[in-house]
C-alpha cells in the first residue's frame, strides 16, 4: 500500500464507523443533517472538488460528476445513509482498482528490474562502482553473486550459474565459462566473473529490452478505443436519461393524469438511475486487462508492443514460420555417419583432423562432432580443393573428405546420401569409408509447438524457405506444417505473405513468425509480426510487434494463448458490465430497484470486473 | 527530441486521458503514456523548448484528471 492508498483507506473506515453509529443513533432534522454530513465529506471532499473542477474546465461529465450529483440529490431528498453510502462504496471500489493495480504492477515489475544501477570496474587493485553509462567497449568489469550483469561482455575469468528468468522467462539457471558470450540482466548466481565488455551500455541487451517495454502500448486496442468512445457519449446519454426520468413522468401524471406527482420518488428513482449507469467497471477494467495481459506476456518472455497486437494475435489463423533459426536452429551439426565401413568415431575423427586448417562452418561442425581438442601436429601434407573438399595425411593415411565431385576425381565410388543436408564423403587410402551428413537441426520443441498450435485453432501454418525443396520438404514433413514454399529470395518472401493475406478471410489474422535476419520487411508487411529470439537484432526488435525473448518455438504458442485469455476477459467484463447495469437500469427506472442495489450494480460490477481482468495476469499454466 | 519522464495516476483510463491530453498540446509532436512503466514519452516539435511545454501538458492533463503528477 502506498501514502495515497492508505490516506484513503483510513478515511473509508472512519466515515464507515460514522455512517454506522449516525444510523443507529436516533436524530432528527438539522443535527440529523449536519452529523452525517461529517462522514458524507470526509470520504466525499475530493470527488466533489474534482466535479466542481470539471464543470469549470468544460468537462462535466465524468464519474466524479455522476457521484457528485447522485448523493448530494439523496441528501436533498433525506435520504442521508444511502447518499454516504453511495460514496463510501464508489471510495471503496475506486481504493481497491488502485490496490489491484499496484499490486500488479509489484508482479509484473521484475522485467522492470532489471535495469542495473552500477558496474563493477577494477582500478588500482580495489573496485568501483561506476555508472554503466561510463563503461567503454573492452572494458573489464567485475560480476560478483547476486549481482546483475549490466553490460553484454565476454567472460574472461571464472565462471558461474547465471539465472536469465527476467529475460526469457525461462527458470533453468544457464552455465556460462571462460570464452562465453553473456548478455546484460542475467543474474550472476554462484561465482565472481570477470567480463569484457563488448558493447556500450545504450546498446547492451538490458537497454534495449527497456526501450522496448517503456516504449510500448502507444497503440491502443479496438476495444479500448470503444470503451473511451462509448464512455463519451453513455455518460452524457445516461446523465440526460436521468434528468427526464425525474422530470417527464412527475409532469404526465400532474398535467395528464390528474394524479399528484410524486416528485420525490421520480427524483429518487432518478438518482438510483444515476449510480447504476456509472461506468467505472467498464472504464477501468478494459484497460487494466490489457495492462494485465501485457504485463503477464513480458513476464513469461512475450513483449508485446501495444495492446492492439494483442488483440490482433487472438485473432490469428494463420502462422507463417520462416524455417532456418526459428522452426530449425540455424546451427549446422552432424546430423549421421552413413555407410560406414570403420567405426563412427574413427570416421569423425578422420574428418575433423583433414578440415582442422578450415574454418568453414562445415568443418566447425565436424570438429564440434568429434569432441576433443584436435591436435594438428597429427595432420600433414594439407591440399584444399577448392568446391570439392580436402586431402591430407592423418597419421601418415591419406585422408580425403569432400562432396561428390571429389570422390569423382579421385575416381572412388560412393554411395549417394537419400538425406537433406550437406554430405561429407570420407576415403581412406583411396577407399570408400562412408559419409557424415551435416544438416541443420530441428527444434526440440517445433513439432510440439506446431501440434499446439492446431489445438489452440491456428487454422493452417505455413513455413517459408530459401532452402532447396528437398530439405524443406523433408523439414516440414517431419514436424508436420501443413505447407511449405521453398527456394525463396527474401522479396520472394514478401511476395508469399502478401498472397497469404490475400487469400484468407477478413477477420482472420496472419501472424509471421521470424528470426529477424533478413525478414524485417516480412515482419512488418504481416498483420502481426513475431521476432524470436531478438536478443541483440535491432532490426527485428524495431520491425516486429511482438518480441519473444527466447527462440523456443512453443513461446509462440504462449504467445496466443495469453492473448487469446485476455481478450476473452475483456469481452467477458463488457457483457457483464453492460448486462448487469442494463437489467439494473430497468428495474431502476420502475422503481423496483432501490438506492442499494445501485450501489452493487456500480461498486460490485467494478470490483468483479477488476478482479476478472487481473486474472489476465496469471498466464504460467497457459 | 524524444524525453521520457516519470509520472503517477491511479488508474489506466486516467493514463489513457492523460495521453489524449498530451497529445493535443502545442509542441508536443506525439505522446505516449506507458501506464504499466508510469512513464509518459513526449516527442517535442524542432525548436521547441521541453520545459516550456511540458507545463503545457502537465496543465492540459490536470483538467482531465485532476489526480496526476508529471515529474520533470
Amino acid at each position: 500500500m502506498n501514502k495515497k492508498q492508505k490516506k484513503v483507506l483510513i478515511r473509508i473506515l472512519v466515515s464507515a464507523a460514522l455512517m454506522v453509529i449516525l444510523t443507529l443513533l436516533p436524530l432528527d432534522g438539522y443535527l440529523r443533517l449536519g452529523l452525517f454530513l461529517i462522514p458524507y465529506l470526509i470520504i466525499g471532499y475530493d470527488i466533489l472538488k474534482k466535479a466542481l473542477k470539471g464543470i469549470k474546465n468544460k468537462q462535466v461529465f465524468d464519474e466524479n460528476f455522476l457521484m457528485a450529483v447522485a448523493t448530494v440529490g439523496a441528501i436533498l431528498l433525506g435520504e442521508y445513509t444511502e447518499g454516504v453510502a453511495v460514496m463510501l462504496f464508489y471510495q471503496i471500489g475506486e481504493w481497491f482498482q488502485s490496490y489491484a493495480v499496484g499490486k500488479s504492477r509489484r508482479n509484473i515489475s521484475d522485467l522492470m528490474d532489471i535495469r542495473p544501477d552500477y558496474a563493477n570496474v577494477e582500478r588500482e587493485g580495489r573496485l568501483e562502482k561506476v555508472d554503466p553509462d561510463e563503461v567503454e567497449i573492452g572494458t573489464v568489469i567485475v560480476v560478483q553473486p547476486g549481482e546483475k550483469i549490466p553490460i553484454d561482455g565476454v567472460i574472461v575469468e571464472g565462471k558461474a550459474t547465471l539465472n536469465t528468468s527476467a529475460l526469457t522467462g525461462e527458470s533453468l539457471p544457464r552455465e556460462a565459462n571462460v570464452g562465453d558470450e553473456v548478455i546484460s540482466g542475467c543474474i550472476n548466481m554462484t561465482g565472481v566473473l570477470k567480463i569484457q565488455t563488448i558493447r556500450e551500455f545504450g546498446e547492451s541487451t538490458v537497454s534495449k529490452i527497456l526501450d522496448l517495454v517503456e516504449n510500448s502500448s502507444s497503440k491502443k486496442s479496438r476495444s479500448e478505443n470503444f470503451i473511451s468512445k462509448f464512455a463519451r457519449y453513455y455518460t452524457p446519454a445516461v446523465c440526460y436519461g436521468a434528468l427526464a426520468l425525474a422530470v417527464l413522468p412527475p409532469l404526465v401524471r400532474l398535467f395528464i393524469l390528474q394524479m399528484p406527482a410524486q416528485w420525490g420518488s421520480w427524483i429518487y428513482r432518478s438518482l438510483t438511475f444515476l449510480v447504476i449507469s456509472c461506468p467505472c467497471a467498464l472504464v477501468i477494467s478494459i484497460p487494466l486487462s490489457f495492462f494485465a495481459g501485457i504485463g503477464g506476456a513480458s513476464n513469461a518472455g512475450v513483449l508485446v508492443k501495444g495492446s492492439n497486437y494483442l488483440e490482433t494475435l487472438s485473432k490469428t489463423k494463420y502462422v507463417v514460420f520462416d524455417k532456418t533459426g526459428t522452426l530449425t536452429k540455424g546451427i549446422f551439426e552432424v546430423s549421421g555417419v552413413h555407410h560406414n565401413k570403420v567405426e563412427e568415431a574413427k570416421i569423425l575423427e578422420y574428418a575433423a583432423l583433414a578440415e582442422s586448417f578450415s574454418n568453414h562452418p562445415i568443418s566447425r561442425s565436424l570438429k564440434n562432432a568429434y569432441g576433443r581438442p584436435v591436435d594438428q601436429s597429427r595432420v600433414t601434407d594439407v591440399e584444399e580443393i577448392s568446391g570439392n573438399g580436402v586431402i591430407a595425411k592423418v597419421d601418415g593415411e591419406t585422408v580425403a573428405a569432400g562432396n561428390d565431385k571429389l570422390m569423382k576425381r579421385l575416381g572412388i565410388s560412393f554411395m549417394e546420401c537419400h538425406h537433406a543436408g550437406t554430405v561429407v564423403h570420407i576415403a581412406v587410402n583411396g577407399e570408400y569409408a562412408g559419409h557424415i551428413l551435416i544438416s541443420d537441426e530441428v527444434k526440440e520443441h517445433s513439432k510440439e509447438a506446431i501440434q499446439a498450435l492446431k489445438k489452440a485453432g491456428i487454422k493452417q501454418t505455413v513455413m517459408l524457405t530459401g532452402d532447396a525443396r528437398k530439405a524443406a520438404v523433408q523439414v516440414a514433413e517431419k514436424i508436420g506444417v501443413d505447407q511449405v514454399y521453398s527456394e525463396l529470395l527474401p522479396a520472394d518472401k514478401v511476395a508469399k505473405v502478401e498472397e497469404l493475406l490475400e487469400r484468407k478471410g477478413e477477420k482472420e489474422k496472419l501472424a509471421f513468425v521470424g528470426d529477424g535476419i533478413n525478414d524485417a520487411p516480412v515482419l512488418s508487411r504481416a498483420d502481426i509480426g513475431v521476432a524470436m529470439g531478438a536478443l541483440g537484432s535491432d532490426a527485428a526488435i524495431e520491425a516486429a510487434d511482438i518480441v519473444l525473448m527466447d527462440d523456443d518455438p512453443l513461446k509462440m504458442v504462449k504467445a496466443i494463448k495469453i492473448a487469446k485469455k485476455c481478450l476473452r476477459i475483456v469481452y467477458e467484463n463488457i457483457y457483464f458490465a453492460i448486462g448487469i447495469k442494463v437489467i439494473c437500469l430497468i428495474l431502476g427506472a420502475v422503481g423496483i430497484a432501490n438506492m442499494w442495489l445501485a450501489i452493487f450494480a456500480d461498486v460490485g460490477v467494478m470490483v468483479i470486473a477488476v478482479l476478472n481482468a487481473i486474472r489476465a495476469l496469471f498466464v504460467k499454466n497457459l | 527530441m524524444k524525453k521520457t519522464y516519470k509520472i503517477d495516476v491511479d488508474c489506466a483510463n486516467c493514463a489513457n486521458k492523460m495521453e489524449q491530453a498530451a497529445k493535443k498540446t502545442a509542441g508536443v509532436k506525439d505522446a505516449t503514456v506507458n501506464f504499466m512503466a508510469l512513464k509518459m514519452i513526449v516527442e517535442f516539435e524542432e525548436g521547441q523548448e521541453p520545459k516550456a511545454v511540458m507545463q503545457e501538458v502537465l496543465k492540459n492533463c490536470k483538467i482531465v484528471e485532476d489526480d496526476c503528477e508529471i515529474f520533470f
